[in-house]
């Protein structure tokens, strides 16, 4: 287990550094330059400006100055925000967005998983038919539209809640519930997909013929089963959901890294773009690696190569 | 078994707890309220609440670039001069000034109680500092050779290395006399002395600061109106409060500002309609909803908006009366009506309208005229006759614009009236970000672009120089040498004699239209909410965007 652990560490390393190899050559690719006043100044006075970011320096030789900022942790100087390090940036911003995507993702699969259990217990009754109806709302409809409505109804309309912004407990409850339809809509439907399978396989059926409980049953027998395929997709979508989303934050004025990814590819930020970029990178390598694990926790016949 | 019902309980424990709080306590959320709701408080709390459309992201007067950086240096510092009411100079950390006879040699006579927030006094060693520090090519400023090359004794060779920093035409003569020579005698000196990049500094906290200094709060020294009292480079929100040591504290009414973070338009809206806060932009879509509102209110500004016509990439361009027929044959009056739908108005000429008077005291767009109208009729003649010059009987033109929502709407409106009003022209749209359009300007790659400019300083010159042949904006082969001898003497022979000057102005301007070089379109607006007690504060026409020093809070009832 530990051999196979610190093999896909070591993976997760190359990966990273192929994804920051790849970011790099990409952003270099974009049009424009990082300079903010580049159709007020004269081509040398822009010499001079680029020349005290390194940026005239031939592009190899940027992309190993880069490596080995890199190496000893450094992301560099933010080209937007004068004099602030790309790390700075990140842990001020990842914050909001991780702390709503946890809760979005928590609420979300939780209820889902109940929703579509329900539903596949009371197969083709108006519960089922309920459950189905509102995944495939979910899954339809944008999140930002959710979001829209659940604004002007209980902040504009009933004044339940604050309209925006961001601090006090109450600023999350909105943006958390419209991040969260996606993810229930998902949890749902898959639930309840695997769940009517699993109920009618023949385990399931020699369980019932020798007596089991039918909550041994649901839970014991079958919603571990069902939740492989869920946790696979659940994965990445946990970190799309951790890593920001741009309308979302953008709508609730919430301070969230999404949006600054955007703007900073906006603004040509090098630095924040790659920050941001080996950021979300990270997260999705390990989740990728917690879901992998996870696997063998839920069902023992999944068996890790090279685990001993 | 029950393993996995402790499991999903605990789950939908930690759930339940979440969703309770969620229904949480009514009194949290009414805390967050604001005492403005409170009409007996409101009349004394001197508290405004603003919306920022974005983050600053400098605080450096070296390095700020940007509208935001321009605004909180212009609300927190003071250079020379600050901006009174009617844009005309007012006294800031200079008293007074005098010229010499021949309008290179300024020396201004600054006050002795001016201090920074730490109580060290302003003194002309600090704008001195600052100055050289901007030019410096070390510091990698972009607006301190924008501004200052060419204007400031040199300023461009000191920057490109040439010189050594303390060559740059800027002397302090003892800590309240600041002398400053100027490579031509430059009639906007005056106004440019209120913008950013002019501001002082105090080289001793700069220096101890090092890379943090301007990143936070704490790393930023006031001499201005207001302090912040919480802010950093990436805040989402920050205050300011009311700068006791500032010489004329006596004169700022406004205890403190709270600045939140909205970059959505609806979102900007519902907050102020909430009460949070007092001012909020109108995008077009809300301005029909909103235009009957009590606090509906246009702000007219000095930026104006223009079709580039490059004359070196499509031939059919360099001909003057295809040019002409393009600039007149789409109804301007209705795209900001209908299009842009926020008091933006039509611009039939280059420099703005209510921006800069002559020296008889009109305004200078009044004086000038309509230069270039919406004329169907006159547009197709042009167009009949340049396309029997070109000896061709249809022509296609790619259009580059921006890839907004507003951008892609006006350029498909004007494509549409194009080619309904010219028989034979086809046009093609290439909407691109901005970094790629400045991209394509910069080698020219393009048949018509649209482009806008604001202006640096309070003259007509920061508008008419952009067409200079060669010059760095003009980046599509525009050259009149008459154009440019009348522009250039504005800068060079004529530039203490204003009347002579504003007479080269206006004949300048003339002739850009005579030749079709651009297609004007129109001058922003900008539609806002703005709560009735929001007083006494006046927009610039350029620079930092409000001026808050005369501002107050003012009953609503």
């Amino acid at each position: 287990m530990t051999r196979y652990i610190l093999r896909r560490v070591w993976y997760m390393f190359i990966t990273l550094f192929i994804i920051a190899s790849a970011s790099f050559f990409l952003m270099k690719m974009l049009p424009g330059s990082p300079l903010k006043a580049d159709d007020k100044l004269t081509e040398e006075q822009k010499a001079i400006v680029l020349e005290k970011y390194g940026l005239n320096d031939p592009v190899p030789v940027q992309y190993v100055k880069y490596l080995g900022g890199l190496a000893q942790g450094d992301l560099g100087i933010s080209f937007t925000f004068d004099s602030t390090p790309v790390t700075k940036i990140l842990m001020d911003r990842i914050g909001p967005s991780a702390q709503l995507g946890a809760q979005a993702l928590l609420i979300g699969s939780v209820l889902g998983i109940l929703l579509g259990l329900v539903a596949s217990i009371y197969r083709n009754s108006p519960i089922d038919y309920f459950a189905t109806f509102f995944a495939v709302l979910g899954t339809s409809i944008p999140n930002f539209v959710f979001a829209g409505l659940l604004q002007y109804v209980f902040a504009v309309q009933l004044g339940w809640l604050p309209v925006a912004l961001w601090g006090e407990f109450e600023h999350a409850i909105l943006p958390t519930i419209a991040l969260a339809i996606s993810p229930l809509a998902v949890a749902a439907r898959f639930t309840r997909t695997e769940m009517v399978e699993v109920l009618h396989s023949n385990y399931i059926i020699t369980a019932r013929a020798k007596g089991v409980a039918e909550s041994g049953i649901i839970f014991k027998h079958g919603l571990r089963n069902a939740l492989i395929p869920l946790i696979t997709v659940m994965g990445p979508m946990a970190v799309g959901l951790m890593t920001g989303s741009m309308v979302i934050e953008q709508i609730f004025a919430i301070p969230g890294i999404g949006e600054q990814f955007v703007t900073s590819v906006v603004m040509n930020d090098y630095p924040t773009i790659m920050g941001t970029t080996l950021l979300f990178a990270f997260g999705f390598i390990g989740i990728i690696l917690i879901i992998d694990l996870l696997y063998g926790l839920i069902d023992p016949r999944i068996r890790l190569a090279g685990g001993k | 078994m029950k393993k996995k019902l402790t499991w999903l309980l605990a789950l939908s424990l930690v759930l339940s707890m979440f969703l309770a709080a969620c229904s949480g306590d009514k009194e949290t959320a009414d805390d967050t309220k604001k005492p403005a709701d409170d009409p007996k408080v409101e009349e004394v709390e001197q508290v405004l609440n603003f919306i920022n459309g974005d983050t600053i992201p400098s605080m450096d007067p070296s390095m700020a670039t940007d509208e935001y950086g321009f605004q909180f240096l212009g609300t927190i510092m003071e250079g020379l001069y600050r901006l009174d009411e009617n844009a005309k100079v007012a006294p800031g950390i200079a008293t007074k000034h005098e010229v010499s006879a021949d309008g290179k040699t300024w020396t201004f006579t600054l006050r002795e109680d001016a201090k920074w927030s730490n109580g060290d006094p302003v003194t002309a060693h600090d704008f001195v500092y600052a100055w050289q520090r901007a030019v410096n090519p070390e510091t990698g400023s972009e607006y301190g050779p924008y501004m200052m090359g060419g204007v400031i004794k040199n300023a461009t060779a000191v920057n490109k290395g040439e010189v050594p920093v303390d060559q740059l035409g800027v002397k302090a003569d003892g800590d309240y006399k600041l002398v400053v020579e100027l490579e031509n005698a430059t009639a906007y000196f005056e106004s440019l002395t209120t913008f950013g990049t002019f501001l002082p500094l105090n080289q001793k906290f700069v220096e101890e600061k090092g890379d943090a200094f301007a990143t936070s709060a704490d790393n930023l020294l006031a001499n201005g109106p207001f302090k912040f009292e919480s802010w950093e480079s990436t805040s989402q929100k920050w205050t300011l409060i009311k700068n006791a040591d500032y010489w004329d504290a006596a004169t700022v009414k406004l205890e403190k500002m709270n600045y939140q973070v909205v970059k959505e338009a609806q979102t900007a809206v519902d907050l102020y309609e909430e009460g949070t806060v007092d001012r909020a932009g109108l995008s077009s879509d809300l301005v029909d909803q909103y235009a009957t509102h009590e606090d509906y209110v246009v702000t007219p500004q000095t930026s104006v908006f223009y079709f580039k016509i490059n004359q070196t990439k499509n031939k059919a361009l360099a001909n003057v009366n295809i040019r002409k027929a393009i600039s007149r044959a789409f109804d301007k009056q209705a795209l900001v009506d209908e299009i842009l739908n926020n008091g933006s108005i039509v611009a039939n000429g280059l420099v703005p309208r209510d921006f800069v008077p002559t020296p008889d005291g009109k305004d200078f767009r009044e004086v000038s005229g309509d230069l270039v109208t919406f004329d169907v009729a006159e547009a197709q003649k042009f167009w009949e006759q340049g396309l029997k010059e070109l000896g061709v009987d249809k022509l296609t033109v790619e259009f580059l614009g921006g890839d907004s929502d507003t951008s892609k709407m006006m350029d498909q409106y004007i494509s549409n009236q194009l080619q309904k009003n010219l028989p034979g022209l086809t046009v093609t749209l290439k909407p691109v970000p901005f970094e790629q359009r400045l991209d394509l300007d910069t080698k020219m790659d393009y048949d018509v672009q649209f482009a806008g400019w604001g202006p640096d300083f309070l003259d007509p010159y920061t508008f008419l120089n952009l067409w200079l042949t060669d010059g760095g904006n003009n980046k599509m082969g525009y050259s009149n040498p008459e154009y440019d001898k009348l522009i250039n003497e504005t800068a060079t022979t004529l530039a203490t004699d204003n009347e002579a000057r504003f007479a080269n102005f206006l004949a300048a301007e003339k002739i850009l239209f005579e030749d079709a070089a651009i297609a004007p379109v129109y001058q922003k607006a900008t539609a806002q909410l703005v709560s009735p007690k929001v007083q006494g504060v006046f927009v610039n026409p350029f620079g930092a965007t409000y001026e808050y020093k005369w501002s107050s809070v003012g009953a609503t009832e």
